[in-house]
């Protein structure tokens, strides 16, 4: 009799792995149902800083989400091999983080039980609005895509999919880049910059993710990946880390030489506590230089250093969105140029914010949402990638 | 005339009579509930003129009057609701002391408008920009897009609210201009508490209007004027 033992602990390694995710998806539940019970007084947010943590963990698997289809799209639309075979594990990834991400958004509204209104009576002005089509289209224009590489007989709507769906996260990515950028009062956002800067933060993010899930996924099967194939990857990381610095680069730039954005940037870069620390040793140190050397270090760049530079990439993005979201909102509002003020509402002042548990019991909720519905996926459908032996482009 | 017959309408007039009693105190209170039926005119843009030298620093007549007519609890933890609020600037280069309201502007161009996802923050026809509480998903997205901060959300359960202005935990609110009095021919509880006159209240279109009178005689000025959404709530001596 064959010895089933090995496949026996893999099977409960994997209910281990499941009910694991699970109970941190419980904790996110739990966190839901204390912050609808006693209201939002119980999580760090208040009405200087509206958006917080939750908005971190929400806005960065959103964006790696549509990121991550970048393979898929070098595999349809571009006709790369060795990325068509990694297409249907890179929208299984995309389907995940943009549930996990859009739980996080919706439970964190004041009123979670009336989403539906968003549907009902639908406001055309609001890029909120636009994004709930653009959401629910990419869930299904992603399944779609994922059907016509999975089915046979669909293969041959394959290219026409992979090219809407290229087309789709682009405006995705645009419609997320669009809610910041929309907002002309605030000293942080209302740049133009925004959209392509998180499209080309998508590409970064969406890749190291990619990266880190193949890795596990290699390991578990007890497979290697072909150096031909990693070093071809690695390099794209690079370059797409190295694109999402010039963006931020030009964000920061393009403000400073602004006077009137002047004091807000010395507070981003320079003056704000945590955030310049943030920026500077979380987002570019640790999110960028070091991945880079551990890509392209001569010596380095190989497996291992790549899965560590794509966690720190992924590091990096939540340090950069905290600086982002948070320290864009902790920066006084100009009401009144020319003047100091003072209020009983925090006019003129640095606001503060601490975020409190439950914040990231629902933040990590919606990592574990992802996590779940990857783990799953991949255990009964066919998600590994199968490399032709013969790289031909 | 048959028995049955005089039976029968017997019956339809107590069931006529039953159903009168069992109606009219539910259209009384209809009456009551509603008041004035009558639609927000077009016609009409309310609006306030605020003299920034009559203003007193440290005064807050003003806030404790909206706190009590809309039944908010005055706390200025930063969880709270603060829906009129008082702002001291001091010019930077003469150093030179102002004080004044600080409120929702009731835009022309609201941004709250713009972004809200639910047609939840809307512009009344005359021109007073409200929060349906009703439709309200509590995204915070008009409070990121407010270039003034007007608007506050609800952080905790609420207890001991006025009927005539409903709020809601999970929801954002900001100045009504206390449209429920405003329908009812009174003034904002702002207005009517202020000692020295400084907010002066009325139909920014009525050309006989104190307000419209004022705003053509005196210098004002709309706060962030640059962003060109034109305010219903003007400042002067800024």
């Amino acid at each position: 009799m064959a010895d089933l033992s090995a496949l026996r602990s893999m099977n409960r390694l994997f209910y281990v792995l499941l009910a694991l995710g699970g109970l941190v998806a419980l904790g996110g539940a739990y966190a839901v149902f204390m912050m609808e019970h006693h209201g939002h007084v119980i999580s760090g947010m208040n009405n200087q800083i509206v958006w917080g943590m939750p908005h971190v963990f929400a806005i960065f698997l959103i964006v790696a989400a549509s990121g991550v289809l970048n393979v898929a799209s070098i595999g349809s639309v571009f006709g790369k091999a060795i990325y068509k075979a990694r297409a249907p594990l890179a929208s299984l990834l995309s389907i995940a983080m943009l549930s996990g991400g859009l739980a996080v958004l919706m439970l964190d509204l004041g009123r979670p039980d009336r989403i539906i209104v968003a549907a009902t009576n639908y406001n055309l002005t609001s890029v909120f609005a636009w994004n709930v089509v653009l959401y629910s289209g990419m869930f299904s224009l992603v399944i779609v895509y994922l059907w016509t590489m999975m089915e046979r007989r669909m293969n041959i709507f394959n290219k026409a999919a992979g090219l809407a769906v290229f087309a789709w996260r682009f405006i995705l990515t645009t419609g997320t880049g669009l809610i910041f950028a929309f907002l002309t009062a605030r000293q942080a956002y209302g740049s133009a910059l925004l959209p392509p800067m998180f499209i080309v933060l998508s590409f970064a993010w969406g890749l190291a993710v990619f990266h880190v899930v193949q890795a596990v996924i290699y390991a578990w099967n007890e497979k290697t990946l072909d150096p031909a194939i990693l070093h071809r990857k690695k390099n794209l990381l690079g370059v797409f880390v190295i694109g999402s610095l010039y963006m931020v680069a030009a964000y920061h730039l393009t403000n400073l030489y602004f006077a009137h954005q002047t004091a807000f940037e010395n507070f981003i870069l320079r003056d704000g506590g945590m955030f310049p620390n943030l920026f500077w040793w979380g987002y570019i140190v640790i999110g960028n230089l070091i991945p880079l050397l551990l890509i392209y270090a001569p010596g380095l760049g190989k497996n291992k250093s790549v899965m560590a530079a794509s966690l720190l990439v992924v590091l990096g993005a939540f340090a950069l969105l905290y600086v982002f979201i948070i320290g864009g909102q902790a920066f006084p509002l100009s009401i009144f140029p020319g003047y100091e003020v003072s209020s009983s509402f925090a006019d003129g002042q640095i606001a503060s914010y601490q975020p409190s548990l439950y914040e990231f019991l629902l933040g990590f909720g919606g990592l574990a949402i992802a996590f779940i519905i990857t783990t799953v996926s991949v255990r009964v459908l066919n998600f590994m990638p199968q490399d032709k032996p013969y790289i031909s482009d | 005339m048959s028995d049955i017959n005089t039976q029968r309408r017997q019956f339809l007039k107590t069931s006529a009579g039953a159903a009168a009693v069992a109606i009219a105190p539910g259209m009384l209170l209809y009456q009551v509930a509603h008041g004035n039926t009558q639609a927000a005119s077009s016609k009409v843009r309310w609006g306030m003129l605020i003299d920034t030298t009559q203003c007193k620093e440290g005064c807050n007549d003003c806030v404790g009057a909206c706190n009590k007519e809309n039944g908010l609890s005055g706390g200025t933890k930063a969880t709270d609701p603060q829906w009129i609020r008082k702002i001291e600037l001091k010019d930077i280069g003469s150093g030179r002391v102002t004080s004044l309201p600080m409120m929702c502007q009731h835009c022309e161009h609201p941004p709250c408008v713009d972004v809200c996802p639910t047609q939840a923050s809307f512009k009344r026809a005359d021109g007073i920009v409200l929060v349906d509480r009703h439709r309200c998903i509590g995204c915070r997205y008009c409070m990121m897009a407010c270039p003034y901060k007007a608007r506050s959300f609800v952080h905790e359960p609420l207890e001991n609210q006025n009927p005539d202005v409903p709020r809601g935990k999970g929801t954002v609110e900001a100045c009504s201009l206390c449209v429920h009095r405003i329908d009812k021919g009174q003034i904002p509880a702002c207005a009517e508490a202020c000692e020295n006159k400084a907010i002066l209240f009325g139909d920014l279109n009525d050309a006989n209007s104190e307000i419209h009178k004022k705003v053509r005689s005196v210098a004002s000025v709309q706060i962030r004027a640059d962003l060109q959404l034109n305010t219903g709530v003007r400042y002067q001596g800024l």
